[in-house]
């Protein structure tokens, strides 16, 4: 159970609070207007934002304090998910040891790895070598094989076209429900909120409201996420 | 407030801004202590600050003001060659000052190219030595430096300034008055300022084409009580003197001064609808050609006057070329294991201090540094037994600067867009360095230690005051042989000194970019 009390992250200047709980195993979307707070929440979380009061916990462990590698997450970023000067079985291998000192068993792991993303065979490629795609399918390879509990998606596939996104937004949800991990993604569309959240997290004028489902909060919006939604 | 979580620490770039700061800083607390005042300055010292400033002024004004149409012309004109001739604007900061001397009196000397032509129609040959020698060869090195940063300026005019007012029917007169005029206004003081500056601290030149009363700089005059007079105390108060001026200038100069340097894209394609006409056409093209042939002709000279000696180069010239790669070596070690932590600190923007110690090194001359370490080694060790290892060392802080201009935007680019992707992924400190920021940074980290190379290489400085006869480096052995009137073996010493700066530039360069990815 991911554990947030009364937490306020400051993002240079600016502060977001957020109180609430979101349950193990969940899959909530993070949605608001643009400047909001969403990447704030999300960096908060991942420890790139530092917590000003609160508490933070997963699990019962405390998390307020502690670096970004030391929390037990993944995550992704809106680009640059990948080192450009290493191969694709490198970047992948980063998240078994981040000094890439690798065992021939955890090279065999980071194959299978990437034949799971439908990458079989590329791993020798540089991530220039590879389409939109397929670099986002090898960053999800270093995910799955992270094995962390918690999944941060800061928008990634923003990128990608329409039926590219569905794509991954699809082999996202089957490496999670295969993980069983919580997944907390920031989105813009509510059609991706629908097509795999089952909760959703509004943030809005500085504050993170506490998660409630997708279709209720979607199909009856409150005064806030209709202002949003248009 | 908590700071934000960075992949990578900045306690060791702080510990070696440290280290320079406290070998710089100590160099001049004991020039400081040592220097005596008693007797004041001579008529002879102030005769040094007074030609050291006008022949700074000079350098930089003429520099400036050949530089000014030359850039114009560049910038105006697309020919073939134009990209490499303006990479070879470059050159001149890598290449030894010695050999330029040389190459220059290959060609404006008293046995030189113009003299001999001279003599056919019964003038009497030139004179190079004195105030016009000196500013002559610092035009030679500064104008294509003054060339570079006023086309850099004409470069960064937008192309659709240029189409605007070409479609309000603006001639060249009008071009000049809405868009060049303000650029210049602009750009020139510090372009002004940096070769002033630059100039203030000019030692090889003096040393090679001025002395004498009349033609005798700061840093020869420190020099000169140093070898000369052994006058320690004098050596000291002039040194005082030297830190006050350029200290000065180089302030000013970094007021002055544009975020930019040398080596940023110079090509982007302006079309220019003005300056047609056959006059123009015929004004730029001499006004290139003039100037790359003040620039090619002396390199051409050297290369003729040095081959016939290069079969039989005396042992001397041999054991001082090993000497000198052995400081160039150390040098460039030197340079990196200082300017890489002190480039990630500034770059993780713990800049203050740490920026502070790395602009140290152009504020201090390289005499004056080198004045201060004689002071405390002397009373401890004979200084003729560490005339390498201090020269490298010093070499190494005046490189220092440019080194951390180099690799400071790389570090800072990796950094912002790796940092928080290595954090997440548990690779802050060593993994990161090792597997993310050096093989990123590794084109940068070629083009510093290549600079710094070449730069030690070259140089001669610190070293006319450390060595005996014992211990030469190569452009020193280049100067006694000159002393020594052996013209051949000093034009082959150069040749030899010329092709070794350039070499290592190149191999290091090169080596950094091999295979590298974008």
């Amino acid at each position: 159970m991911l554990k947030l009390e009364k937490l306020v992250i400051d993002n240079g200047g600016f502060e977001l609070s957020a109180d609430f709980t979101l349950a193990a195993g969940s899959k909530a979307a993070i949605i608001g207007p643009s400047g909001a707070g969403k990447s704030t929440l999300i960096g908060g979380i991942a420890g790139f934002h530092p917590i000003v009061s609160g508490r933070l916990c997963w699990n019962g462990e405390n998390l307020t304090g502690a670096t970004p590698g030391a929390r037990p997450l993944a995550m992704l970023f809106q680009d640059g998910n990948l080192f450009p000067h290493l191969s694709i079985a490198q970047n992948v291998g980063l998240g078994l040891n981040p000094d890439l000192r690798l065992s021939a068993a955890q090279w065999d792991r980071v194959n299978q790895a990437l034949a799971r993303v439908g990458l079989e065979g590329m791993g020798t490629r540089k991530p220039a070598a590879l389409s939109g795609g397929q670099q986002s399918r090898a960053a999800l390879a270093r995910v799955l094989i992270q094995g962390r509990p918690l999944l941060l998606l800061d928008e990634p596939f923003a990128a990608l076209g329409p039926a590219l996104k569905v794509e991954m937004l699809d082999l996202v949800d089957t490496l999670v429900a295969e993980t069983k991990a919580t997944l907390l993604m920031v989105s813009h569309d509510p059609q991706d909120a629908r097509r795999i959240a089952d909760q959703v997290i509004l943030v809005a004028e500085g504050a993170a409201h506490p998660p409630r489902e997708t279709i209720s909060l979607l199909d009856n919006p409150p005064p806030a996420l209709r202002a949003y939604l248009g | 407030m908590a700071r934000r979580a960075q992949p990578i620490g900045h306690r060791s770039g702080v510990g070696a801004a440290a280290i320079v700061a406290a070998l710089i800083l100590g160099a001049l607390v004991a020039v400081a202590l040592r220097a005596e005042s008693g007797r004041g300055l001579g008529p002879s010292d102030w005769g040094a600050v007074q030609f050291t400033v006008v022949q700074a002024a000079l350098s930089a004004g003429f520099s400036v003001a050949i530089a000014v149409p030359v850039a114009r012309a560049l910038a105006r004109r697309r020919f073939p060659g134009r990209r490499i001739l303006i990479a070879l604007l470059g050159a001149p900061f890598i290449l030894p000052v010695i050999v330029a001397v040389l190459g220059l009196l290959a060609v404006f000397g008293r046995n030189g190219w113009i003299s001999v032509a001279l003599g056919w129609i019964g003038l009497p040959p030139l004179q190079i030595y004195g105030l016009h020698g000196v500013v002559l060869a610092h035009v030679f090195f500064n104008l294509p430096l003054a060339t570079r940063l006023i086309l850099q300026g004409w470069q960064e005019i937008p192309a659709e300034r240029f189409r605007l007012a070409a479609q309000l029917g603006a001639g060249p007169r009008a071009m000049w008055q809405l868009l060049e005029w303000p650029m210049l206004r602009q750009i020139v003081p510090s372009v002004l300022a940096v070769i002033f500056a630059i100039c203030l601290t000019s030692f090889a030149v003096a040393l090679t084409l001025g002395g004498g009363p009349g033609a005798t700089t700061i840093e020869l005059a420190i020099y000169q009580a140093f070898r000369f007079d052994f006058d320690l105390g004098r050596a000291a108060l002039l040194s005082c003197i030297q830190i006050a001026l350029t200290g000065t200038a180089a302030l000013i100069a970094l007021r002055t001064a544009r975020g930019d340097g040398f080596g940023s894209g110079l090509d982007r394609p302006v079309q220019r609808w003005d300056a047609r006409g056959k006059a123009a056409r015929v004004l730029d093209g001499g006004l290139i050609m003039l100037a790359a042939g003040f620039l090619l002709v002396p390199l051409a000279a050297i290369v003729l006057a040095g081959l016939p000696g290069l079969v039989d180069l005396p042992v001397t010239v041999l054991a001082a070329t090993l000497n000198s790669v052995f400081v160039a070596g150390i040098s460039t070690l030197v340079t990196l294991a200082l300017a890489l932590p002190m480039a990630i600190a500034v770059a993780l923007g713990r800049g203050g201090f740490v920026e502070f110690s790395g602009l140290l090194g152009l504020a201090a001359s390289p005499l004056v540094i080198g004045t201060g370490f004689f002071v405390v080694i002397y009373p401890v060790v004979d200084p003729a037994l560490l005339a390498l290892p201090v020269t490298a060392l010093v070499n190494a802080l005046m490189a220092l600067p440019f080194a951390l201009r180099i690799l400071v935007p790389r570090a800072r680019q990796v950094i912002d867009r790796y940092g928080r992707l290595a954090l997440t992924l548990g690779m802050a400190g060593r993994p990161f360095l090792r597997r993310v920021l050096l093989p990123r940074m590794r084109a940068q980290i070629g083009f510093a230690a290549g600079l710094s190379a070449a730069l030690s290489m070259g140089d001669l400085g610190v070293i006319t005051l450390f060595a005996d006869s014992e211990r030469a480096t190569l452009p020193l052995q280049v100067y006694r042989l000159m002393g020594a009137y052996q013209m051949q073996a000093a034009a082959a010493a150069a040749l030899l000194l010329l092709a070794m700066s350039m070499a290592l530039f190149w191999l290091l360069d090169r080596g950094g970019r091999w295979h590298a990815e974008a």
